[in-house]
């Protein structure tokens, strides 16, 4: 397909500025002017409108297709959340800054506090920011309350590290990077989580936190859970909840109950909120007690009298992580899915999830390794070993899906599972459509013994085959040329 | 019952799939979790119908005030939205995938994203651009980690005329890393070049200016550029995107790291997000980006594609040695940058450039000519001016707040001394006689 | 002329008192095709299992250490513009510095091409 820029044609327009009402202004000096126009698409309306809806269908969606791509949680995006958000669309966040602005934001300023509430509830914290945009954002945030409480204890120099389990999401060892703190990664264990006995010996004083996805990003849940926390406590070191994987758990277990300190929640994973081809998402972090000091700035308060306000100078704070109060637009979402499902369907989503995902695990054992043979919860990892031994790798799989029409799931990833595919159906799957995947599944296994050469050349009914990588990564062609 | 909306199994096929995989209920399947570790409550209220659910969200946005005529900016801007923005981002195709792993099935979003960065780059005036940032706070403190990085120095040198929110945000992501961080005081909404010339030696790695500044002052920093560069230090520039309509780009100027927030590009104020950061670089600076980015390339039949490509900087490889945090981007709201951009397109950009100014110096003169009233800068301004006003700004501006008007942000929060200071804001959208209302309006207030 | 290996698949081939250092053919074929190498600063010192550059595929990056302490003397250049050449030769046209040995007795704490291919086969 063409590029917009290549359709460029100089004097075309997609839109009409409105006319002036006020004299021009006298011009200004030429040493602050840009010499040539930046060199943007020309096209109208019609043409910028079929260039956009051509590349719309070049993807799959969920909207379009089975999307199970582990880890990310890909629900249906419920339709009436979209149009709850166009509401908020014309509030300035300058408002509530103004002196007196408050009084003119109570409704969002309320739906942000009732929000955090909720969250609160559903991971056992006591407080909730939600400024920070995203999960990874929330993760950083996160750690820097963890070092300010250190801080604010005397401990800042003594406490170094932060503890990983091999198997954690990359932003974890990274997000605790730019909280200042060095790395300490333990190894999963045969049964399928962190071991504890190597963890044990890798917990000192000099620990800051430790950071766990449960469940983990096997799918399983750390029966071990409640012990490594209170190791963790014992050397004062506080417990961080990656709530990736929280679809699987909510009004089943709440990370606060089990000694953590510190979640927080992808918005656009376990509350419906859309992915966007890679964001907005929104990352919500909730604390408990003992860390609401040192939250980030504007922090919403409630009044004896019910109105909101706005905290703006504690000195406490860790500061601001983002310009504003967060992602609203997206919280606006999940806000509305979270009070349109209530309490008894948040616990059917998780309960379905877990269905879903144990169901699929059932189903494709037979034809697939799965290095950690056990219950699951809202996810299952296997592996392509099986499938290897005739030269099939994990995305020669995933590729032969693309040609049947799903999106493939994770794979290569957790990294500690060789060739991995990990599955997350979620609950919005209906059985129909989980077992023509899982008969897929099997067409594919078995054309791994058959016919490999034929999932080496899938896909073959996409617009593009499969693209080379090392030339796009050695010549770094990252804008057009002209 | 089926509570949530969007579990779509029936009894009868809960049963097979339970019999399926071996267990007599769901609960069974949560047994890995001790039981005397779960939940013994979950407060929330009971669900309710989708109708319902919109009736309340219409409520609560109806709990903040309507209508309200804005001449507030400090980073985000109240422009014009083209229809096609929304009905294009608003596709499902777009917004309901996710970051394309996968290139084959995903080349709508990796072709936009390749268009987007294209789009930086030109309004930029720089080589290379990741596929989005948060926002334009966080995309300062990323630029700034970004010169750490490539000089291999510990010093960052803000001036005071930068936004405070996005002073607050880098000063807290660098709080806990060994990085001094020195500002400026503003001297006249203008940076001190002085103190900065002073300030300039060999442990600065960047020093950070905004253009036009939170003031509204517009400077030239091509003589500064050459200064820092000079030091062995970077320049990083944040700019305004609508701005660069007319301005001189960040690439004229000799600014290595350009940043800023992308709301004013097709996104809604929505109480500040989500909008979008972006960051854009010389060349030689591209293994030090933080985020996604997409190259482009060919298939196994020569036909051009796009991947995401120079993934060994990320988190998901390097961990804790990654160039940056970031997974999850703002995707969306940069495809709406891109579409607004391709709709307004290379004439229309100017052409709205020049129209933000013409209204902001129409308000300018009005204003200043209500007696006691003057410009805080003489230097030149884009869309914003700050003026200096003969009583407290707070108390005006909550004053004006119960007649309708925004009548800018006050600066006697961010700025000592500053207390009779307003930052007036004037968009394309506001008409002559909305401005004509708030001279009015200010003229009466200082009178009270 | 005789040649050392690392854990880490560095090699380093020494020559008098000068080390030539690269990675060897099995770490090349493991990263898959190499996007690019980092290379040390000439002058830069580095220490035996220290930092001395990185390297990259489309995949996976990954750090390479000093086989011996020393200052980096020669750096191969062409690298910067084909690291392919590391896919293509590892253990000859891909090395990637010259280090001055500082310590000899270091040369002690790596392994023979002999005791490298033993290792190979452990892993």
């Amino acid at each position: 397909m063409q590029l917009i820029y290549e359709q460029s044609v100089p004097g075309r327009r997609g839109v009409r500025l409105p006319a002036s009402d006020v004299p021009p202004a006298a011009a200004l000096p030429a040493t602050l002017l840009r010499k040539e126009r930046a060199g943007l698409a020309e096209v109208s309306e019609l043409d910028l409108v079929r260039h956009f809806t051509n590349l719309s269908r070049r993807n799959f969606s969920v909207d379009t297709n089975f999307y199970p791509l582990g880890s990310c949680t890909m629900k249906y995006n419920a339709k009436v959340l979209e149009n709850s958000a166009a509401l908020f669309a014309p509030y300035h966040p300058m408002t509530a800054l103004l002196p007196g602005g408050v009084a003119l934001c109570q409704g969002t300023l309320g739906m942000l506090h009732d929000l955090g509430k909720m969250l609160a509830d559903i991971t056992g914290m006591d407080e909730v920011t939600t400024q920070p945009l995203a999960g990874a954002h929330g993760e950083m945030t996160g750690i820097m309350l963890i070092a300010a409480y250190h801080a604010a204890r005397g401990n800042r120099a003594k406490k170094k590290y932060v503890v990983v389990p091999d198997s954690s999401h990359g932003t974890n060892p990274a997000s605790a990077a730019i909280a200042g703190y060095e790395i300490i990664t333990v190894p999963t264990a045969p049964y399928g989580d962190m071991d504890l006995e190597l963890f044990k010996k890798a917990m000192n004083d000099e620990v800051a936190a430790v950071m766990m996805t449960c469940p983990n990003t096997l799918g399983l849940f750390n029966p071990h859970i409640k012990e490594i926390s209170d190791i963790a406590h014992s050397h004062d070191a506080l417990m961080y909840y990656d709530g990736a994987n929280l679809n699987a758990i909510m009004g089943k277990v709440k990370p606060g109950d089990v000694g953590f300190d510190v979640v927080h929640v992808n918005l656009h994973k376990t509350f419906g909120t859309p992915h966007g081809g890679g964001g907005p998402g929104s990352g919500p972090v909730g604390v408990k007690k003992e860390l609401i000091p040192f939250l980030p700035q504007p922090r919403i308060v409630m009044d004896g009298d019910g109105t909101f306000q706005l905290e703006v100078t504690n000195p406490g704070s860790i500061g601001r992580t983002a310009n504003f109060f967060g992602n609203f637009g997206v919280m606006v979402k999940a806000y509305a899915y979270m009070i349109m499902l209530g309490r008894e369907g948040l616990i059917q989503v998780s309960e379905q999830a877990v269905l879903n995902a144990n169901y699929i695990k059932e189903k494709l054992k037979p034809y697939y390794d799965l290095p950690y043979d056990m219950t699951c919860m809202h996810e299952c990892v296997f592996s392509a070993s099986k499938q290897l031994a005739h030269g099939v790798h994990a995305i020669d799989i995933a590729k032969f899906l693309i040609d049947k029409g799903y999106h493939p799931p994770t794979v290569y990833f957790p990294m500690i599972v060789k060739e991995a595919i990990m599955i997350e159906p979620t609950e919005t799957e209906s059985k129909a459509v989980m077992d023509a995947f899982i008969e897929v599944m099997i067409e594919a296994a078995l054309t791994a013994e058959s016919n490999p050469q034929a999932l080496h050349d899938a896909p073959l009914t996409m617009p593009i085959s499969r693209l080379d990588e090392t030339k796009a990564a050695r010549e770094q062609n990252v804008c057009c040329a002209w | 019952m089926n509570d949530s909306h969007y579990c779509p199994h029936t009894p009868e096929e809960i049963q097979e799939m339970l019999s399926a995989i071996g267990v007599a209920t769901v609960e069974e399947l949560f047994a890995p979790i001790p039981a005397a570790l779960r939940a013994k409550t979950l407060n929330l209220p009971p669900g309710m119908s989708e109708f319902e659910t919109f009736s309340r969200m219409q409520a609560i946005s109806g709990e903040n005030r309507q209508g309200m005529i804005n001449f507030i900016g400090g980073g985000f801007y109240d422009h014009i939205i083209p229809a096609a923005v929304d009905h294009l981002s608003g596709r499902a195709e777009f917004y309901t995938a996710y970051t394309p792993y996968q290139p084959e099935c995903s080349q709508g979003t990796l072709q936009a994203l390749f268009e987007y960065q294209t789009a930086i780059c030109r309004l930029t005036g720089l080589d290379v651009s990741n596929a989005s940032l948060y926002d334009g706070g966080t995309a300062c403190a990323e630029a700034a980690m970004m010169a750490l990085r490539v000089t291999g120095r510990n010093k960052i040198v803000v001036d005071g005329c930068v936004s405070p929110f996005s002073r607050q945000v880098l000063k807290t992501y660098l709080f806990n890393l060994d990085v001094e961080v020195v500002e400026i005081a503003p001297q006249n909404g203008l940076l001190n070049r002085a103190e900065l010339t002073a300030l300039l030696d060999e442990s600065v790695a960047a020093v950070l200016v905004q253009n036009p500044n939170f003031f509204g002052s517009v400077e030239d920093f091509t003589a500064l550029a050459d200064q820092v560069h000079g030091a062995g230090a970077l320049l990083i520039g944040s700019v305004y995107p609508i701005a660069l309509g007319i301005l001189k780009s960040p690439g004229e100027t000799g600014i290595d790291i350009a940043v800023g927030d992308g709301q004013c590009l097709g996104n809604p104020l929505s109480f500040g997000g989500p909008s979008f950061g972006f960051i854009a670089a010389k060349k030689s600076f591209i293994r030090n980006m933080p985020g996604r980015i997409v190259g482009e390339t060919v298939d196994r039949n020569g036909k051009r594609g796009y991947v995401l490509t120079l993934q060994a900087r990320e988190q998901h490889i390097k961990r804790h040695k990654a160039t940056s945090n970031i997974c999850s981007n703002q995707g969306l709201c940069a495809l709406r940058g891109l579409i607004f951009l391709s709709s307004v397109g290379k004439e229309g950009l100017a052409e709205l450039a020049q129209l933000n100014r013409d209204k902001a110096e129409y308000a300018k003169a009005q204003l200043s000519a209500i007696p006691g009233v003057t410009v805080l800068q003489s230097a030149a301004t884009f869309n914003e001016f700050t003026l200096s006003l003969p009583k407290k700004a707070d108390d005006l501006v909550t004053g004006l707040l119960a007649r309708g008007i925004a009548a800018g942000v006050p600066l006697g929060s961010y700025y000592a001394g500053a207390e009779n200071c307003l930052v007036v804001t004037v968009t394309e959208k506001r008409t002559k006689k909305e401005i004509d209302l708030f001279v009015k309006e200010l003229e009466v207030a200082l009178c009270n | 002329m005789s040649i050392y290996f690392t854990k880490e698949h560095e090699w380093v081939k020494v020559e008098g008192s000068v080390g030539t250092v690269g990675i060897s053919d099995h770490a090349a074929h493991e990263l898959g095709d190499i996007t690019f190498v980092e290379l040390p600063k000439i002058g830069a010192v580095v220490t035996q299992f220290g930092v001395l550059g990185s390297i990259e595929s489309v995949k996976a990056a990954s750090d390479i250490f000093a086989p011996v302490s020393g200052k980096v003397v020669k750096v191969n250049d062409a690298l910067e513009i084909s690291p392919e050449v590391v896919n293509e030769s590892a253990e000859a046209a891909g090395w990637m510095a010259c280090v001055e040995i500082a310590n000899a007795s270091e040369l002690q704490n790596l392994m023979t091409q002999e005791q490298y291919n033993d290792y190979l086969k452990t892993l």
